[in-house]
């Protein structure tokens, strides 16, 4: 297995607040790396770090062998992606306007818009089948419908690396599979992707490595079938639960006890 | 150059540039509502060229510009005191037009202009204290003054509205409490001096492009061109930026030193026609807008476009001015305080 992303001894934190320290993680080559964990366990706050939204203390995030802050800020953007928990879609932007800003990082002042733009635009669309709504507005879009232009975005960056910050949050049920089986199909496409979320049976059913934190220290990683026991969960959320196998797709099922057992 | 449109759906029409070093859509839109600008502002600046104590006609107006053997005596009206103070309203129109798309894009709010968040007012403070206290009355010191005023005001609204968050709407609310005090800081400069200085300062304060002369429009045209190409990167990041700092982190910008540069452009450019003209105010603040409207572009940043825009609202306000016998500051103000009370009830509308 190799990394060309990882983070060595790092820590991480806000002001004066640590939230995490001398954390090392390889997220594998093309791999689907899901980061669970309870509430301020830390995992957002991992992903901004390998994101370059927050400089590590200490310890160093390396991004093809080359330490990533030594980057470029577009060179890193045209090698690594994000999908923020929170973007503004700019007033009466259209979908194909706010999916051609994700070319930005390919651009420059004498080429602000070529071939290869159009090219990796109408594929992002294409892939997440948003080319039907590329006149619409996308305040007027559905939030489903709007998470999907926000990837179209990041995709049309053309990364070989995606990190994605709670994607399916605020998503009904149908749209958080929707888009978890569109993340799927861009992993089996090469793309390396990092997500944290917070349902840890869609987790299980879609990583392929799965890290899971608690106070800011990883306590397991692996391949979820291997990991995920009554005894991981119960240790990372305090959570008394049985692990059943996914009759669908055979992969773990957490089932939480709660206080009424019959 | 062709016309070959792009395979995406964008809704408008393009021309494309597709050369070994150059690459680029550029929306026909746009070149048709610049083409259209700019024939307002020949016939506009021609027009207002026949106007005076001088009587001059439309076609000597024409025959002084092209022809260098025609009447000396009209050719000195119309070339030497005419020309420059048309000149200065393009200069100044294209710089605050750009200045209020600058603020408008970072802000994410159409009132979000230096005229609302109290740069404009800061400015002029800067050139009173130059004018009135250090009586340094040259363009190059007031202009320095009209930059330090509004950089100034600029840190002061930054630090006042910036508590842990930073919301566009509190830096307008701040800016605006901010430019009162100026506003009346200004005020008490000009009763506790004498009422020949107090006089001067209200001229100029008054905002009038009358008594420019082509001494002051080259070192106004220099600082002006410089800011322009130092903004035009702006024109390509802050768009990006108006998605916000996570997003524009990932694609590949620095959001704080981007913000940083475009404020003290932003500054620089109010400051250099304040400096010149005194405030002309509501064409930063409506200049992006009317043009984001004409072009039907998603961002108030532009170039082209926002610029002339603005050049064409001065042009035509100095126009109106001269034929009503008012400062163009005074026209500036009249119709853009209908404007900002549109502006205001639709955002309240929508709010609500």
């Amino acid at each position: 297995m190799t990394a060309s992303l990882l983070a060595r001894d790092i820590s991480l934190g806000y002001g004066d607040t640590r939230i995490i320290s001398d954390l090392s993680l390889e997220v594998p080559d093309r791999s689907f790396t899901i980061i669970i964990g309870p509430n301020a366990c830390g995992k957002s706050t991992l992903l901004r770090g390998f994101a370059r939204l927050l400089r590590p203390s200490t310890g160093t995030v390396l991004l093809d062998g080359a330490e990533l802050r030594t980057f470029k800020p577009k060179e890193a953007a045209r090698r690594l992606g994000l999908l923020p928990q929170s973007s503004i879609a700019p007033d009466g932007i259209t979908v194909a306007d706010l999916v051609g800003r994700g070319r930005f990082p390919h651009q420059n002042a004498m080429r602000t818009w070529s071939r290869e733009d159009e090219r990796a635009v109408a594929d992002a669309m294409a892939a997440t089948n948003t080319t039907e709504l590329s006149r619409r507005l996308v305040d007027e879009l559905s939030g489903g419908q709007r998470q999907r232009v926000w990837v179209a975005m990041a995709l049309a960056q053309q990364t070989g690396h995606l990190l994605l910050d709670e994607p399916t949050t605020f998503l009904d049920i149908a749209h958080q599979i929707d888009l978890l089986e569109l993340f799927a199909d861009l992993h089996r496409g090469g793309t390396t992707l990092v997500a944290v979320l917070h349902d840890l049976n869609h987790a299980a059913r879609y990583a392929t490595h799965l890290v899971a934190m608690r106070d800011g220290v990883i306590v397991a990683q692996g391949d979820p079938r291997e990991i995920i026991t009554a005894e991981l969960v119960e240790a990372v959320y305090d959570l008394p639960c049985r692990v059943i196998t996914d009759p669908v797709a055979g992969t773990p099922l957490v089932i939480p006890l709660g206080r009424r057992r019959p | 150059m062709s016309l070959e449109q792009p395979s995406v759906d964008f809704g408008r029409r393009y021309l494309r540039i597709d050369t070994a070093r150059v690459a680029a859509l550029i929306p026909l839109r746009a070149i048709v509502v610049s083409v259209v600008l700019v024939v307002v502002i020949l016939a506009a600046g021609v027009a207002s060229m026949t106007i005076g104590a001088y009587d001059v006609g439309l076609d000597a107006v024409l025959r002084a510009i092209v022809d260098p053997t025609s009447d000396p005596d009209v050719r000195q009206v119309v070339v030497e005191w005419r020309l420059p103070r048309v000149l200065f309203a393009v200069l100044c129109g294209a710089a605050l037009a750009l200045s209020g798309g600058i603020f408008q894009s970072l802000t994410r709010n159409p009132l979000g202009s230096p005229d609302i968040i109290g740069f404009g007012i800061g400015a002029q403070f800067g050139v009173t204290l130059m004018m009135i206290v250090l009586e340094l009355n040259t363009y190059m010191f007031k202009a320095a003054g009209a930059l330090i005023g509004g950089l100034f005001t600029a840190l002061l609204v930054y630090v006042l509205a910036s508590k842990n968050t930073m919301s566009s709407f509190r830096l307008i609310i701040v800016g605006i409490g901010v430019s009162a005090g100026l506003g009346s800081l200004t005020s008490w400069i000009l009763i506790s001096v004498s009422v020949e200085k107090a006089m001067m300062a209200a001229t100029w304060g008054a905002g009038s492009l009358a008594s420019l002369g082509f001494d002051q429009l080259l070192p106004a045209t220099i600082v002006f061109a410089v800011v322009m190409v130092a903004a035009l990167p702006l024109n390509r990041t802050l768009p990006v930026l108006e998605m916000g700092d996570d997003a524009a982190t990932a694609l590949g910008i620095r959001p704080g030193l981007t913000r940083l540069s475009a404020m003290v452009l932003g500054v620089a450019l109010i400051a250099l026609v304040t400096a010149a003209a005194g405030p002309i105010s509501f064409i930063a603040l409506a200049a992006p807008q009317i043009a984001q409207r004409l072009t039907r572009s998603n961002t108030p940043m532009g170039t082209a476009p926002v610029m002339l825009t603005g050049a064409a609202l001065v042009v035509v306000s100095d126009l109106v001015g001269q034929l009503l016998s008012v400062p163009v500051g005074v026209v500036t103000v009249s119709v853009g305080g209908v404007y900002l009370a549109w502006l205001l009830a639709a955002q309240f509308a929508r709010r609500a």
